[in-house]
């Protein structure tokens, strides 16, 4: 569904995107990882066109979309959320829905139903005629997600949609997130919370320092020494795993 | 809907007017308050539904005024006919100021200040070239007949000033009920997400600032025919962007009837100072400047943020 081939950006002597190549499949969940400061949003920002690549090229269901300005990514059925999350703050949750929902629908108060019908798809349902300045983060994580939803994406970018929820408030997304992949929406998820990552991914690409340094499923990934080093610092693995074999002994 | 029923009200009570009113001084306020409506309506289309704050609308102003003088006393144009022409120049000076600014991605003081920049740099060229008058100005002659949209009463004019301002507000019932309005309320709110939704938020900001500039020059296009004169500065001078900001921050951005009320608030508490003090001209100025800065301060959404949120 999404080829990403060698896919390069540096700012000034920062690369913070370096010869990235990755392959999303459709109809189903993957995960991006990595430490903080790895370049994952800058991938995304990449791929949905709001950054430029200095090299490198992407291809979104078999058509070369590099470098094409955001509404046109979108238009072409790949919608981002953003990790900050940006809500149209002066206006009510069902307004902020239904911009998303006029990019396929002309009518204003059809654009509003579907809105209201996406809400409940990712339990806003109550909250339709609040302010979306007045929700609280979980809210506007749920508002960004139900917004980019209603776009009627084939493939869904959620960067980070989990961050800052209680473990509560995680357990009530993971769901929704696994039904958007059962209705055929293609999942491409950055995510920091390995719970969510373990139950939701099939396939993990994991990025550090700009660079790819392993993918396979999360339990794959997750015993990679390559990916525990570049979370915990080098020579890490070696210790944890010396501590594993000593602390058996022990006991 | 409850907007159009407030406007087919609000249009019949100034179309019965001028049968229970006869003075000449309460009718004059009434042109004015619809006119100042007007210009108030055009910058809201883009500073509050667009959220694009405009300090030169005087651009669009003064290109209608003289779009007016120069067809009829130059090439001869009948009022009627050069009006239609007259909104359109107002439009394209629209693109011309939309298309160099938001290609760059201007926006909050710096489009401001380009704007600002946009009307002095019309004012000069006005002052200079003798196809504008220079700095003599145009004056039209009297011809005091409907066919050359001059009247000899004030209802004539209060008639045309009233469809020029009701357009305005159905444009703005209009941004309220549709896509293109939704969208550009999206990026008045927050650009990268509108654009991430699929809005080209590019063109959605050219098409505001277009209607925008042509309702401004349609206001032109009136001061022209009411008073018969224009000269660089009052065409291109920066009172007459304050005074439509002006109208559309007192009475409530991004609302359908914030300008209207704006415009009755300045005008009712200009002629009330002016009323008491008799002997200070540009008293009226220094009232309005306390007006807005209490509006500011109390009602930061303006007159309308009495009325509930969204009105």
């Amino acid at each position: 569904m999404l080829q990403v081939d060698r896919l390069s950006l540096r700012f000034g002597g920062l690369r913070a995107v370096n010869d990235v190549s990755l392959a999303v499949e459709g109809g189903r969940i993957s995960a991006l990882i990595g430490p903080n400061g790895a370049g994952k949003s800058t991938l995304f920002a990449l791929l949905s066109g709001f950054l430029r690549p200095d090299s490198g090229s992407v291809r979104f269901l078999g058509r070369d979309i590099t470098g094409l300005a955001p509404h046109r990514v979108c238009r072409l059925g790949m919608t981002r959320t953003f990790q900050i999350v940006q809500p149209f703050s002066a206006q009510t949750v069902r307004e902020n829905i239904a911009v998303g929902a006029h990019l396929h629908e002309r009518d204003r108060r059809r654009a509003l139903e579907r809105a209201e019908a996406v809400a409940g798809r990712v339990g806003l349902a109550p909250q339709l005629d609040k302010l979306a300045a007045s929700l609280t983060i979980a809210g506007r994580k749920r508002l960004e997600l139900a917004r980019a939803l209603a776009t009627e994406p084939k493939l869904l970018l959620l960067d980070e949609v989990l961050a800052g929820l209680n473990p509560q408030e995680i357990g009530e997304m993971i769901p929704v997130i696994r039904s958007l992949s059962e209705t055929g929406v293609t999942v491409f998820m950055i995510e920091h919370v390995m719970q969510a990552v373990m139950n939701l991914a099939e396939w993990v690409w994991v990025i550090s320092q700009g660079e790819l340094i392993a993918q396979g499923s999360p339990a794959q990934v997750t015993d990679d020494p390559r990916v525990i080093e570049a979370y915990l610092g080098h020579g890490t693995a070696a210790r944890l795993r010396q501590a594993a074999t000593s602390g058996a002994g022990d006991g | 809907m409850r907007d159009l029923v407030l406007i087919a009200l609000f249009t019949v009570a100034v179309l019965l007017l001028p049968l229970f009113v006869t003075s000449g001084f309460l009718l004059n306020l009434v042109v004015m308050t619809l006119y100042l409506a007007l210009l108030g309506q055009a910058w809201n289309i883009l500073g509050g539904f667009g959220g694009q704050f405009s300090f030169g609308h005087a651009v669009f102003f003064g290109t209608g005024a003289y779009a007016m003088a120069v067809l009829q006393v130059k090439l001869g144009l009948n009022a009627w006919a050069a009006l239609p022409a007259a909104l359109a120049l107002g439009a394209a000076v629209g693109l011309l100021v939309g298309a160099l600014s938001f290609r760059y991605g201007l926006k909050g003081s710096y489009f401001a200040l380009v704007t600002l920049a946009f009307a002095e740099v019309f004012r000069i060229l006005a002052n200079t070239f003798q196809f504008t008058g220079a700095g003599v100005g145009i004056q039209i002659p009297l011809r005091d007949s409907a066919a050359d949209m001059q009247f000899s009463g004030r209802a004539g004019f209060l008639y045309t000033i009233l469809a020029l301002c009701v357009a305005g507000q159905l444009v703005a019932v209009w941004l309220r009920h549709s896509r293109y309005g939704a969208w550009l309320q999206a990026v008045r709110d927050n650009e990268e997400s509108a654009a991430a939704l699929g809005v080209d938020v590019f063109r959605v900001k050219l098409v505001a600032i277009a209607i925008s500039g042509a309702l401004m020059s349609a206001g032109g296009a009136f001061y022209l025919q009411y008073f018969r004169y224009v000269d660089p500065h009052i065409a291109y001078g920066p009172a007459i962007s304050v005074e439509a900001l002006l109208a559309a921050i007192v009475g409530g951005m991004g609302t359908v009837f914030g300008p209207l009320l704006g415009a009755a608030a300045l005008h009712a508490v200009g002629e009330g100072t002016r009323g008491l003090m008799e002997n200070a001209p540009g008293v009226n100025l220094v009232a309005y400047g306390v007006l807005l800065v209490l509006i500011v301060m109390f009602l930061p959404r303006g007159i309308m943020g009495l009325f509930g949120r969204k009105n």
